[in-house]
């Protein structure tokens, strides 16, 4: 067994390490790494190099930007011709980030492609980049800028540009030796040492901060150094002490000297998986030193599956990521669909091709496969410019909304409207509706959509909300005088004047005879009849009578005691006598006007009865009304009219007289023991004698 | 908590538990402390989702509701927009948006989240404003069907009715339609299809389209429904016009109705005299009676409607004088609610001179007179006497089946289909004996508390052999729905 532990060496007590070389790196560099912009992407990423302009030798010539493996491969090459490089950094997709002197970003794949570039902003571009950092949060790739005017400028996410400038850190005359960004509750800050100080920015302030438990005899800060997850944070101060503890600096793992008073040329946290150690690696000019200490066990395992088979992708390495897919037996979408896709991705790119092969190659490759999104790969066509390419391969997208936006950027307008009523998603439908108006002239815009029944009426529902205008010119078109005829009326409630109005309902009946709608002409008709009527009463009586309905101005009339005006507006209106009756003795009724009331049920014999006349005094409580009228209440109503009255006497025999059994028990239901005894008697009697028959 | 919505046949905690995961998973996108803007029309069903204390426990600390104007001061990181896509939220958000104070320390973050679907016309719409570039986040949060009870399940939509059988806009039905694919991540794919009416029949389609538009994604869990029936309101115009006679119903009915209990009884007798078929083709003399009385104008338009339905149209002469009767008692300009009245279907003219309605009755079984309402054996006894037709669909369908009243299914409106959705062999149900089948019924445009009554006694019936889950666009009962279709004109004063 001891060939196991043969080539480990004691650290410490408990602990033991061993050295061996994994694997030689391949290249061969001419110069030494010190000359050069170095970047190395995390877990084993690619590295890229620089040659540090600055120190050129021959003035004129072109630095080569070159990129390796993480074993020393290279990969791609090509000659720097931007601005002055200050900073490279990766992404977490790989992608190269050069920071230039003047706050431009420039961002290539590992094959050294330029994808696109960005700016950090006019202060700055004025300022200068001193110094630059890329870091990265559960929000992506950010990039941090030390500007020439000694302030920080950050974007924490370069796929969602945002820039921020941070407050400015009181005092601070000239760089600061070491800084670092932090992320913390999903907030990004800069952690800055000035001198013995340590100063925390966020977006708002600038406030002073001490780690916990730091021992007196600690010096100016040097160097520090976050952790990958940001939880952690080194720092290590002139008199050669390092403090280790959390990034929250709440909380401290521990403190060391190391002996070394020179900062370190790097200073990084080393966590490895399933290690229960904590440690900081410093690394001086002919020194390796391990810092750390035994507590609980953190573990990451952050290059899942999903990442390595990006890589793959990203070095073009299909079929061999198709092949981990199959043997891990990975789901389609999550696996092969996914690096199918990439493939097609880049297929579209090859300019050496008709549309009509790669188009071809792509669908016979992909299929139906779950999860292959034919727009992405068609989009990705079209910006490569082969738009022909680009419509081909959207035939074979079976998501017809998917297909839409693209189809919008191409300018296929019309097909995309299609292909939006086919999804029955309302919102693209709008979406292309609302696109096709700003594209077309009016006339051929509207006669789109007299094709389009789905899209015609959405519009119409953003025309009854945005545009009312334009609603009636549609309506127009289709000759709908009816909408028209209603879109008036509505339009002439919003007028605040009487005449406005009146001119409005004035169209609104043209529009309905128009549509052959006599009864809504009548209608109307009559309405400005009564508006009319109403503004005379205004002015005459001096009481608001504009907006009452037909029935509560005639109402309103007859509460006043105006009995003439109602009875000719009963005739002018033609209301029925049946509603005019109930209408005139309610309103007499909360009037208290019993006097007319009983005139009124006299001037002809009425037409809903005399039950209404017993009812409504009842309601206004007065039984000494409501009794006049019980006795001409016709018998099948009576038996009621004596009840509501109190008059169970003359109910009983009204009852009685008409042998219904149903309305003696209700009658009788209503007998009280102690006073009704006598009618309870009489009403037993009579249904025993009914129910021997 | 929430055993209400595990007590069922389904359990329906596993949506809502959805439903909370997202909502969490946005609210820790936004770091720091927040402040929500509320459209004020989704707090009710939000507050069927989450309480308040999940807010907090994800650092909202205030609420507000969204208005135009400047945004009410709140010391907090974060202003997220919670809203629904419509263009006039928009317009008031990007007010809110201007008037903040650009000046202010600290600056405050602001993100959207639309319910239940990002919308690109408000993205377009916010961007021509020039504030879209204000939002940090804009996400959706896919809030279709919230569930209300073990089993019954809400759109919450209140206009789903409206927009579709008058302004055909289908909105809903597409929410309805994404709510129904969700429903089958969650619950498996449901294996069969039936549809009543223009609205089940798009849904239809919708779905049977995404299933299609992701082919490869075929769902590995063992369907928990049988079968999905939807049917179009629509179909249906009676039953919600009907005062529901059950506890639940009732209560709903009476809420916020002032009636003398005599009127309440004389209101029945006429309902039931329309449903059983008496005297539907003439001027009803209570109506008159009570609009002459200015009885509430939605208790008439339900009785005019009623009548109007129970008689397959009113001949014009009747439709014209209740017309007139409304116009001139309580103004005219109620001819715009009326117009809507009769674009819905539920008032028109008798066209062709043939009144189907008796047929439909009598072939559906939709008047009992013989109503046991102590120990009820027939759904009928929900509307003492009046058998729901959309419940009694259902029932039929389970059996014997529809071929049974194929005569009576092509004289109520729009199409009647049947799709099946295949399943892998392996997640074939081999029923046991004596398993109920699992029916979700999906009633397009609103269902009444009665209808689920019905239901709910039908999944009770021991021999029944099935039961039933309800979805909806909205719960509803006559005088909702009539509101829902009432053209609010409000005059300027002069």
């Amino acid at each position: 067994m001891d060939c196991y532990t043969a080539n480990w060496n004691p650290l410490g007590e408990e602990t033991f390490y061993r050295k061996l070389e994994l694997y030689s790196m391949e290249w061969g560099l001419r110069e030494d790494l010190r000359d050069c912009v170095v970047a190395a992407a995390p877990y084993g990423g690619p590295i890229a190099l620089l040659r540090n302009s600055r120190r050129d030798k021959i003035p004129g010539a072109r630095p080569l930007l070159e990129i390796y493996s993480s074993s020393g491969l290279l990969l791609a090459s090509v000659p720097w011709k931007s601005g002055r490089l200050v900073h490279l950094g990766w992404t977490a997709g790989e992608d190269l980030l050069c920071i230039q002197e003047d706050g431009t970003v420039l961002v290539y794949n590992l094959f050294c492609e330029f994808k696109r570039h960005f700016s950090m902003g006019n202060e700055v571009l004025q300022n200068h980049v001193l110094e630059a950092q890329v870091f990265h949060t559960e929000f992506g790739t950010g990039v941090a800028i030390l500007t020439g005017a000694l302030r920080f400028s950050l974007a924490t996410n370069i796929d969602d540009l945002k820039l921020r400038r941070l407050p400015e850190v009181p005092g601070l005359q000239k760089p600061p030796p070491c800084w670092a960004v932090l992320s913390q509750d999903r907030v990004t800050m800069v952690l800055l040492a000035v001198g013995q100080e340590l100063f925390l920015l966020d977006n708002t302030s600038c406030s002073v901060v001490s780690p916990p438990g730091l021992s007196p005899s600690a010096g100016p800060f040097l160097h520090m150094a976050v952790s990958f997850t940001h939880r952690h944070l080194a720092l290590f101060s002139d008199s050669g002490t390092v403090w280790m503890g959390t990034a929250s600096l709440k909380e401290k793992f521990c403190e060391f000297n190391t002996g070394i008073r020179s900062p370190p040329k790097q200073m990084v946290w080393c966590t490895r998986p399933r290690s229960r150690q904590r440690a900081v690696v410093l690394a001086w000019e002919r020194q390796l030193m391990v810092v750390g200490n035994s507590s609980e066990c953190i573990r990451y395992k952050q290059l899942t599956i999903e990442v390595l088979l990006d890589r793959l992708v990203l070095r073009r390495l299909y079929p061999l990521a198709i092949r981990i897919c199959e043997f891990l037996r990975l789901p389609e979408i999550q696996g092969v669909s996914r690096i199918l896709a990439h493939w097609a991705c880049y297929k579209v790119q090859q300019k050496d091709k008709s549309d009509e092969e790669v188009a071809q190659a792509i669908n016979q490759k992909l299929g139906d496969t779950a999860g292959i999104s034919y727009s992405d790969i068609a989009t990705r066509a079209y910006d490569c410019g082969r738009a022909e390419l680009a419509i081909k391969l959207l035939e074979y997208e079976p998501r017809s909304g998917e297909q839409v936006p693209l189809l919008l950027k191409m300018k296929r307008s019309k097909l995309a409207l299609g292909k939006a009523i086919e999804s029955g998603d309302t919102d693209l439908v709008y979406t292309v509706v609302l696109h096709l108006k700003n594209e077309l002239n009016r006339g051929t815009f509207f006669m789109t959509l007299q094709n389009q029944p789905v899209a015609l009426s959405l519009y119409r529902q953003f025309c009854r909300h945005q545009e009312r205008e334009t609603l009636k010119d549609l309506y127009n078109q289709d000759d709908n005088h009816q909408e028209l005829g209603n879109l008036h009326v509505q339009g002439g409630y919003c007028e605040q004047r009487i005449e406005g109005r009146v001119a409005a309902l004035q169209n609104a009946l043209d529009e309905f005879y128009k549509a052959k709608n006599d009864f809504a002409a009548k209608a109307t008709e009559e309405q400005i009849k009564l508006l009319r009527l109403q503004r005379h009463l205004q002015e005459e009586l001096d009481k608001p009578y504009l907006d009452l309905s037909l029935h509560d101005t005639v109402a309103t009339l007859i509460l006043d005691g105006h009995h003439k005006r109602a009875e000719q507006l009963y005739r002018d209106f033609r209301i029925p006598d049946k509603r005019y009756w109930w209408l005139k003795i309610n309103a007499l009724a909360t009037r208290g006007d019993w006097e007319e009331m009983e005139k009124f049920s006299k001037s002809k014999k009425s037409p809903i009865g005399y039950l209404p006349f017993v009812e409504v005094a009842v309601k206004h409580h007065n039984r000494y009304e409501a009794k006049k009228y019980a006795p001409r209440v016709p018998p099948e109503q009576r038996v009621k009219a004596f009840v509501l009255v109190g008059d169970l006497e003359q109910a009983a025999e009204a009852a009685i007289e008409r042998k219904n059994e149903a309305e003696m028990s209700l009658v009788l239901a209503r007998c009280s023991a102690g006073t009704d005894g006598a009618v309870a008697e009489k009403l037993n009697r009579a249904r025993a004698q009914l129910l021997k028959k | 908590m929430a055993a209400h919505l595990s007590s069922g046949r389904v359990n329906l905690t596993a949506l809502r538990e959805a439903g909370r995961r997202e909502l969490r998973e946005f609210l820790d996108k936004c770091a720091g402390s927040k402040a929500i803007v509320w459209d004020e029309y989704l707090t009710g069903p939000f507050g069927l989702i989450a309480q308040y204390s999940l807010l907090k426990e994800h650092e909202v600390e205030k609420m507000f509701t969204l208005k135009p104007g400047r945004l009410p001061p709140a010391d907090v990181k974060n202003i997220i927009f919670f809203v629904r896509p419509k263009l006039e939220l928009m317009d008031i958000i990007t007010d809110n948006v201007l008037r903040e104070d650009r000046g202010r320390s600290p600056q405050r973050d602001f993100h959207i989240l639309f319910v239940p679907r990002r919308s690109l016309l408000c993205e377009q719409w916010l961007k021509e404003q020039g504030v879209l570039g204000s939002f940090i986040h804009r996400e959706q949060y896919s809030l279709d069907l919230i569930p209300f009870d073990g089993d019954l399940l809400s759109m919450e939509s209140d206009s789903a009715f409206k927009e579709c059988y008058l302004e055909s806009d289908q909105t809903s039905l597409y929410h309805a339609a994404k709510g129904l694919m969700t429903l089958q991540a969650l619950y498996g794919t449901i294996p069969q299809i039936f549809g009543k009416g223009d609205c089940a029949r798009h849904v239809a389609n919708m779905m049977i389209r995404m299933k299609r538009e992701f082919p490869g994604s075929q769902n590995s869990i063992f369907p928990v429904f049988d079968t999905l029936l939807l049917l179009d309101r629509n179909v249906d115009l009676l039953t919600p016009l009907a005062t529901q006679l059950t506890y639940e119903g009732l209560i709903d009915e009476i809420y916020g109705i002032q009636n003398t209990s005599e009127d309440f009884f004389d209101n029945l007798t006429v309902e039931q005299e329309f449903m059983s078929g008496i005297d539907t083709d003439k001027v009803n003399n209570y109506i008159e009676d009570c609009i002459a009385q200015k009885h509430p104008l939605i208790k008439i338009l339900r009785l005019v409607c009623l009548q109007s339905v129970c008689n397959s149209g009113l001949k014009q002469k009747v439709l014209d004088h209740y017309k007139r009767e409304i116009l001139q008692t309580y103004g005219y300009e109620h001819i715009l609610t009326l117009n809507n009245l009769e674009k819905a279907g539920l008032l028109k003219p008798q066209t062709g001179g043939r009144n189907n309605y008796p047929t439909i009755r009598k072939t559906l079984r939709l008047w009992m007179d013989d109503v046991n309402e102590q120990s009820p054996n027939d759904i009928s006894y929900v509307y003492s006497g009046y058998a729901p037709l959309s419940v009694r669909l259902a029932q039929l369908l389970a059996r014997p089946g529809w071929r049974s009243i194929e005569e009576v299914l092509k004289m109520l409106p729009g199409p009647h289909f049947e799709e099946r959705q295949q399943l892998p062999t392996g997640l074939q149900k081999k029923r046991q004996q004596g398993e109920n089948r699992v029916t979700l019924v999906f009633f397009l445009g609103g269902v009444t508390y009665a209808e689920i009554a019905a239901l709910r006694f039908l999944s009770q019936m021991e021999d029944g052999g099935t039961e039933y889950i309800i979805a909806t666009t909205k719960l509803i009962n006559g005088t909702t729905w009539i509101k829902s279709l009432m053209e609010k004109l409000e005059p300027a004063p002069f």
